[in-house]
């Protein structure tokens, strides 16, 4: 591994951020003392279990519990049936006709994808609720089935009969001219049909809850791992017809998120309603087979009719494109993913005209839900998809045509055409520092010796932005309904009788080390050790540290997450100056904050009160203090960044704050025989700004990496025509194992955000660098053997071969019209 | 004909405790650790035997509890993560993972640790594709596993 670091730019004066401590999380994880909440006990309680749909669309018949109900220990069911009764369909974001979708907790009458919860039953024992499951009769009429998103478009079967339609949604985007930019091209190159793959980051701990339901007061608890649940209240409590303020969202540790545990309210749901009605804790941890089935993939998307304009020194001039996205059998989190893209509409690059003709479908497949780099990184592969097919098309050298065309450090900030900022970066020297890490000088030489020894190889760039904080005003561009705007984090910060520094977090971390970095710039703050800082773990809606938004999601902790305990921590120092200042007889400015005192500075040692002093002054020991003299201590306070309304008529906004950008290289030898693609090289570099914590940064760099590398190569969730998943587990669904990763290199920049509180940028979703650059690397590598287009983000052995022995194919998906 | 028996008695160590318990002859040795001895640190990932978060030792192997029924235990020594730090002082190992950064959400964590203690008991210094070939049955999500291989070549000699 190697770190190239570029001159530091830090906004605190030197401290704890900054520096790689080790994290505070770790002791109570490496002892197996975490709690994460299936490790959550209740006397009495009911473990759950699903029943759910073998088929992907049919009509439900019937469901007789009679049965699973004469089981002993067995202590409830519920169905469909039950839950048209006791809730209101989920509330629906797009407008017509996906807007009139009726999305329940439960099947009610049809079930519209395999895995898809019709009853579930609580009983005694983990065992003895699969037990009742398998007792609950369910007869079915099965249906037509849509796999396919373009056959979903003809309507021909209906999925949804209070839609009338299979779309969801769909609308152009226009951004400056691109019938012009075409027209004026010297070529306009055409991609007929390029595929996006569905597969999900399938975080190891599963989804799950313990609820308790409080029949004195009406609320429920949940303990669990939603990763969003200021959102998740607000899908829930109107299901419900409850107030937000009956929920209780308690998280502890989670094994990892991605964004794959937002969409977890049809079972909370379920969940809530069991604990009201048997009157005791109900608890369901979902089965691996079942998260594959039923829970969450990434967004699935064809790009169609691409047209590029091209100069004849290489500047691109824009292009247009037909996006057909299929969310599965419900759209929940959708059509968010409609517009999400947007936040990157020209990638990197200085693409002035842009049109996307956008149109999001309902299949009979697992629903989606945000996957790290959600919607983002569909469009940013195709941005890089199109740098390399176009290269190629025009013969153009794939570095150069990047610095030609990616947005210059001198043009830093850069509205893009749909009113996005990127607020810093220096691309092309980040790309010079990857391939300096990957010795792209020795890249011939490499070539030939592999051809010596009958591999193919290949060379690809990957070049990626990771958008922190989403403005939910850029929903209004789907829907001007939607009364969602902007985007807030709470976190609050006090100082304890006994000195004790105490930060609650609106936050939910699933592994990101919040607790750390967040110790990190309160001690900076406070004058103090991260040591001396009790960061509580995890989320409690009780805590009063959250706001509407809170939550993990969308790369935005250091923006927003850390801005909140920036601003709270801020408060209480003032506080604590003042108070010093009052009990030592100085001026507020003549006191510092140092090493857990606050003290004159320069004064005589004596001048110095520890944190215990002030702590207990104001708790407990306060009789003295003025009456017009009230600090308290105690702080919190909400990071509401500034966006501005978005446009709706031009559909133009800050869809987002940051920019953090990744280049990534991968260098690869393929076995011409087999189409096995091995990843000999690989070097990503990072610029995230100011990294607060930089071996954490390079954590999340690894892990984003080992997702695209295995979406790239093996991740797919693959359909039958008869809406079958084959690749239900681990055993067919083939996530990187340690000896399937290559040895990765680093390098980092450091560009602060001029804009964020810290100058850091959200940057854990990482873009899906790795799945561009290997699909570059296995097209280069093609070149030798008939040049095949690389046309889908999953690249497996099989797919490889095809192109190998067919590579015709792929390339009459591409023209070139040049003048 | 007899009634199958649907429960049995089987005498564990557990970390150096020695337990009997009264076990359904079906429940899973993962379940019996988790729910029965209320030793959550051992963690489960999937329902088909690869994802490894449930790896503890079992008469000193590293082994996928999820694979046993509590049942075949009988009689055997078992040690879980609980069991490392067992005087609350960090092992080499344990220690070596919170240096090198080599967890993140920490689910895979207790699987890991066991399997790469089994590795060290008996290759003190492994290579790094050695540390590769003994966690292959492990799998973590957030790290690519760079930084869990380098905590593991570190520890060399120290676990």
């Amino acid at each position: 591994m190697t770190t190239t670091v570029t001159e530091p730019a830090k906004t605190l004066e030197k401290g704890f951020v900054g520096q790689s401590i080790p994290r505070k999380e770790d002791r109570r994880l490496v002892q197996g003392q975490g709690t994460f909440f299936d490790d959550v006990r209740r006397h009495g309680m009911g473990y759950v279990h699903f029943v759910r749909s073998p088929y992907a669309h049919a009509k439900i018949i019937s469901i007789d519990v009679s049965k699973a109900l004469e089981l002993d220990g067995v202590y409830g069911t519920i169905t469909g049936d039950e839950v048209a009764i006791h809730t209101d369909p989920f509330f629906e974001m797009s407008v017509e006709p996906g807007g009139n979708i009726k999305d329940y907790a439960l099947a009610v009458g049809r079930v519209r994808h395999m895995g898809e919860p019709v009853a579930a039953v609580a009983a005694a024992t983990r065992e003895l609720a699969r037990d009742a499951a398998d007792l609950i009769e369910v007869e079915y009429d099965e249906l037509p089935v849509l796999v396919d998103a373009a056959e979903s478009l003809r309507n021909e079967v209906i999925l949804h009969d209070e839609a009338g339609s299979n779309v969801v949604w769909s609308g152009v985007f226009d951004w400056g001219d691109v019938d012009t930019a075409l027209a004026e091209a010297d070529h306009v190159v055409k991609i007929d049909k390029l595929h996006f793959h569905r597969f999900s980051s399938t975080p190891l701990e599963c989804a799950g809850a313990l609820v308790e339901y409080d029949k004195g007061t009406s609320e429920w608890t949940l303990h669990c791992n939603h990763q969003m649940p200021g959102v998740g209240a607000i899908w829930m409590a109107p299901a419900l017809r409850t107030g937000i303020d009956k929920l209780r969202f308690v998280t502890q540790d989670i094994g990892g998120g991605f964004g794959n545990k937002i969409c977890l309210h049809p079972q909370y749901v379920v969940l809530c309603l069991m604990a009201r009605k048997l009157g005791r804790p109900v608890q369901w941890t979902e089965w691996r087979t079942d998260q594959h089935t039923a829970n969450a993939h990434g967004n699935e998307r064809w790009f169609l009719d691409v047209e590029v304009g091209v100069m004849a020194d290489g500047t691109m001039t824009g292009f247009k494109v037909k996006a057909l996205d299929d969310c599965g059998a419900f759209p929940r989190y959708e059509p968010l993913g409609c517009i999400i893209w947007a936040q990157v509409t020209p990638g990197l690059y200085g693409w002035r005209n842009i049109r996307v003709d956008f149109t999001q479908v309902c299949t009979n497949k697992s629903p989606v839900s945000p996957n790290r780099g959600y919607s983002r990184m569909q469009h940013l592969w195709l941005t890089e998809r199109i740098i390399d097919i176009v290269a190629k098309e025009l013969d153009l050298d794939p570095v150069d045509i990047r610095k030609r065309n990616y947005v210059q450090a001198e043009q830093m900030p850069y509205e893009t055409p749909n009113g996005c900022v990127y607020d810093s970066g220096d691309y092309s020297a980040a790309l010079d520092m990857v391939l300096e890490l990957i010795d792209y000088g020795s890249i011939e030489a490499r070539r030939e010796e592999a051809a010596s020894r009958g591999k193919l190889f290949g060379l690809g760039i990957g070049s990626t932005l990771d958008s922190g904080t989403n403005n939910f005003g850029q929903s209004t561009l789907l829907n001007p309904d939607l009364q969602f705007s902007g985007n807030n984090e709470a976190a609050s910060v006090k100082l304890d009788i006994f000195g004790e520094v105490v930060v609650t977090l609106g936050t939910v971390p699933q592994g990101q080390g919040h607790e750390t970095t967040t110790a990190q710039v309160v001690a900076d703050i406070l004058g103090c050790s991260p040591d001396q800082v009790n960061v509580r773990r995890g989320h409690d809606t009780w805590f009063n540290s959250h706001a509407g938004f809170s939550g993990t999601y969308a790369s935005q902790f250091a923006f927003t997450g850390l801005g909140a305990v920036k601003g709270a921590a801020e408060l209480v120092r003032g506080e604590m100056i003042q108070l010093a200042a009052a009990v030592l007889q100085a001026p507020p400015e003549a006191i510092e904050l140092s090493e857990g005192f606050a003290r004159i500075k320069d004064g005589p040692p004596e001048a110095a009160l520890p944190f215990m002093a002030l702590g207990a002054i104001i708790n407990a020991n306060n009789a003295f203090l003025p009456p017009d003299f009230n600090p308290t201590l105690n702080h919190r306070y909400v990071c509401r960044p500034y966006f501005g309304m978005v446009d709706t008529e031009k559909k133009t906004g800050k869809l987002t704050l940051t920019y953090a950008m990744q280049i990534h290289a991968a260098v690869v030898e393929i076995d011409p025989e087999t189409g096995e693609v091995d990843v000999v090289d690989y070097a990503a570099v990072d610029d995230c700004g100011v990294r607060i914590n930089p071996q954490i940064v390079e954590g999340q760099v690894h892990g984003a990496t080992a997702h695209a590398i295995g979406a790239a190569l093996h991740e797919d969730f693959v359909y039958d025509e008869e809406g079958t998943l084959l690749t239900a587990n681990f055993y067919d669904y083939h996530v990187p194992h340690a000896m399937d990763m290559p040895p990765l290199k680093t390098g980092a920049m450091e560009s602060p955000s001029p804009v964020a509180p810290l100058g850091a940028k959200g940057m854990g979703e990482g873009g899906g660098g790795g799945i561009h650059c290997i699909c570059s690397a296995i097209q280069d590598a093609l070149r030798a053997a008939g040049g095949a287009i690389v046309y889908d983000s999953c690249n497996p052995a099989h797919r490889v071969w095809s192109m190998l022995q067919d590579p015709q194919a792929t390339r009459a998906n591409v023209s070139v019209a040049s003048k | 004909m007899a009634e199958p028996a649907t429960s049995r008695t089987i005498s564990v160590d557990v970390n150096g405790e020695q337990i009997e318990y009264d076990v359904p002859a079906r429940r899973l040795l993962v379940h019996f650790i988790r729910d029965d001895l209320g030793l959550t640190g051992t963690h489960i990932g999937c329902d088909t035997g690869n994802c490894g978060a449930c790896t503890v030792h079992v008469n000193g192997e590293a082994v996928k509890s999820c694979m046993l029924l509590a049942v075949q235990a009988d009689g055997a020594t078992i040690a879980t993560v609980e069991g490392l730090a067992a005087e609350g002082e960090l092992t080499a190992l344990q220690q070596s993972f919170n240096e090198h950064h080599a967890l993140q959400c920490g689910y895979c964590t207790p699987g890991m640790l066991m399997s790469a203690t089994a590795l060290l008991a008996r290759n003190p210094h492994p290579s790094e594709d050695d540390v590769r070939y003994a966690i292959q049955g492990n799998i973590c999500r957030c790290t690519g596993y760079v930084n869990i291989v380098e905590a593991v070549v570190g520890t060399g000699g120290q676990a």
